[in-house]
């Protein structure tokens, strides 16, 4: 019988099998960020451990720093809120002490370190990597292992390099088809979610496969994997080709000369076997899928651009009316309003799951040669990393987005979560192209509507959502 | 670690599915480096009327009175009964820290996100999965009896409910043996550290292009 990727990655990491059914499992990359490895460094030094293998972790700060130029300057003294600024300090001061390669916040390679792995060739495929947050599933775009762990097991990794794990389901998404114009990855994961819902992949490895998959970009494949744990599945994949390798080539940590070609070589078994058997296989239709928007405060609440607000009364069970009535009152929306009729506040373009440079160009096309509405407070765009800034400057696109209107800003995860100065007001709806609505995330009161990064720009320039797919392009 | 081993305690029920972390303890509390005094600030924006901060007192705030937690008859609950997939959304381990600061010792629901359930046997804190229609009727008799209370008993994987009734529970056998005893992980996994330095050592020769060092 074959295998799947998960499978082969599983026994590729296999140290030792328990008799309970679980194994411990070498992990090749740990990356670390300031707000969920500060209780892990105190938890080593307080049972005088040492890092069990240095050059395996990698850190850079990203939840907290903030995102203005002026702030920036001054590298971490410019950090306004002194609660963050002892967070991002803390990570300083442990990566020196432990002796951790950290890409501070004045380096230029700084960012968010679901877009730093990959951009460094940090993440390669074949891996097991694993970070103190629950988008660490993006990089098993790579036909890598990855996923989110709690800071107990990011000091388990840090004494150990390994963790205990159990073996989790396999689950395949098998996506065919040709995806329509304007249509994208993040597209795709919402209409998979709006599917399966918020806890369908819940103790699943969740493969992402068939044709619309394998000619996507390492980037759409990354914002797809992202988002794999707003569907529960703590792990998202793809299997490798020439996109992975043409990706990975030449980037700093990626292997080079003799080494590049041995690894080559092994990453080409990186994809599931045609006779591997899922335990679940979910088929969606490529051309089936609209631009997505989401209407309430699960991921799962979600519907297409030509859609409504559902009603209390479409519910399946009185859980689900429930939750239906809550996001309507938190939402401050009515059943059987259509989305293009949601007026909004504010725009933010960013985070871990859409601030690649592919995600800026897809944005910028819509951007150029329009205005940003004037019934919007702010239109914001925040660049993954120090380098995806540096790239979409040399393309110009930070001259596009600000004559357009909207704030060009330095790299953070900045509204994604709002744990740095880039909020929203209460009740004030925001189109972003960030992971979660879920009610606060954005800020207190804050109502979030997921969308693609052209979608989010053309919601900036019309003032409410509109199809993409209607948007006259400047060329 | 706290072990657990023999639990009894009020009863709280938080009739909601898909609570997620964010809802737990919201993003600007996860700015502390210590691991304690999360409490005050569990479900903050649920519990009270207003925009929470951190590292401020939050005796003086209005309290929200329809939130469970604050309902007189909850007060001192230590098990909390919830709807599937409970802890779902962000990693934060904020979130059972908030939990087990705030005086829970375990939850029973249909379901955990993945994330959240391992964390909390970190934790000392025990999330207990029984199916949708035993959490429905446990739903039931919280709310038609002040002061009800469950006693959970970790060594014999039973619940007992205050009418003398039984429910038996699954638990994986290490992470029982772990809580029971109150362990560290850490110094398990390190008891094959042996183990650890021969497949690493394996992987070396496999793999050398994962350990090359970065200039």
């Amino acid at each position: 019988m074959g295998k799947t990727l998960y499978d082969k990655l599983w026994d590729q990491h296999v140290v030792k099998e328990r008799d309970d059914g679980t194994a411990l499992i070498y992990i090749d990359r740990q990356l670390l960020h300031e707000v969920t490895s500060p209780q892990a460094f105190e938890g080593l030094r307080i049972a005088g451990r040492k890092p069990w293998r240095l050059d395996a972790n990698l850190a850079t700060p990203d939840h907290n720093v903030p995102t203005t130029s002026v702030e920036r300057e001054s590298g971490i003294e410019g950090i306004q809120d002194p609660v963050s600024k002892i967070q991002v300090k803390t990570l300083d001061e442990n990566c020196d002490e432990f002796g951790i390669v950290e890409f501070k916040m004045k380096d230029k390679r700084q960012g968010i370190v679901h877009v730093v792995g990959p951009e460094q060739g940090a993440t390669l495929p074949g891996m097991t990597v694993v970070c103190g947050d629950s988008h660490t599933a993006t990089h098993g775009a790579f036909a890598a292992l990855a996923h989110g762990i709690g800071t107990s097991e990011v000091e388990h990794v840090l004494a150990t390099q390994c963790l205990i794990q159990r073996k989790m389901k396999n689950l395949l998404i098998n996506v065919e088809g040709t995806l329509g114009a304007g249509i994208t990855g993040k597209d795709v994961v919402l209409h998979v979610i709006g599917i399966i819902g918020t806890a369908g992949g819940n103790g699943c490895a969740m493969e992402f496969g068939g044709s619309a998959i394998r000619s996507m970009s390492m980037e759409g494949r990354m914002t797809m994997c992202n988002m794999a744990i707003e569907a529960g599945a703590r792990v998202g994949m793809v299997g490798f080709d020439q996109i992975t390798a043409d990706y990975v080539k030449g980037r700093a940590y990626a292997p080079k000369g003799e080494h590049w070609e041995l690894a080559l070589a092994a990453w080409e078994d990186l994809k599931s076997d045609a006779d591997a058997v899922f335990d679940k296989v979910v088929e969606i239709k490529a051309e089936a899928i609209k631009p997505q928007v989401t209407w309430g405060t699960s991921p799962e609440m979600v519907t297409t651009i030509d859609g409504f607000v559902p009603k209390v009364e479409d519910a399946k069970d009185d859980v689900e009316k429930s939750a239906i009535k809550r996001a309507h009152e938190y939402m401050g929306l009515e059943g059987g309003q259509a989305i293009t009729d949601i007026q909004l506040d504010r725009v933010f373009i960013g985070s871990c799951t859409n601030s690649r440079i592919e995600d800026l160009r897809a944005a910028a096309a819509v951007a150029k040669g329009n205005k940003v509405a004037s019934s919007l407070k702010q239109a914001l765009v925040v660049p993954g990393s120090g380098l995806v800034k540096e790239q979409a400057e040399s393309e110009g696109l930070d001259k596009i987005f600000v004559e357009a209107g909207f704030e060009w800003r330095e790299p953070g995860c900045s509204m994604c979560l709002a744990m740095n100065a880039d909020k929203l007001g209460n009740g004030e709806h925001c189109a972003s192209t960030s992971n979660r609505n879920f009610e606060g995330r954005q800020g207190y009161g804050g109502r979030t509507h997921l969308v693609s990064p052209a979608m989010a720009a053309a919601a900036a320039i019309a003032g409410h959502f509109v199809d993409v797919r209607d948007f006259q392009l400047a060329d | 670690m706290k072990p657990f081993t023999i639990h009894s305690g009020i009863v709280a029920p938080m009739d909601r599915a898909n609570v997620d972390t964010d809802m737990i303890i919201p993003k600007q509390f996860l700015k502390s480096i210590k691991r304690s005094g999360f409490g005050p600030n569990l479900f903050d924006e649920l519990r009270y009327l207003d925009e929470g901060q951190p590292d401020a007192d939050n005796s003086g705030r209005p309290l929200n009175p329809e939130f469970v937690l604050n309902q007189a008859r909850y007060q001192g609950a230590s098990v909390l009964l919830a709807r599937e997939n409970f802890g779902c959304g962000s990693s934060r381990e904020h979130a059972p820290w908030a939990l087990e600061d705030f005086g829970f010792r375990a939850i029973i629901a249909p379901s955990y996100a993945d994330i959240f359930f391992n964390n909390s046997f970190k934790n000392g804190l025990l999330p207990i999965v029984l199916d949708e229609k035993t959490v429905d009727t446990l739903f039931k008799e919280v709310e038609s009896q002040e002061g009800y209370s469950l006693s959970i008993d970790l060594e014999n994987q039973v619940i007992n409910t205050p009418s003398g009734q039984s429910i038996a529970f699954e638990v994986d056998a290490f992470r029982k043996h772990c809580l029971l005893n109150g362990l560290d992980d850490i110094g398990l996994t390190l008891q094959d550290a042996e183990a650890i330095r021969q497949y690493e050592g394996q992987r070396r020769q496999s793999s050398p292009w994962l350990f090359d060092q970065v200039k």
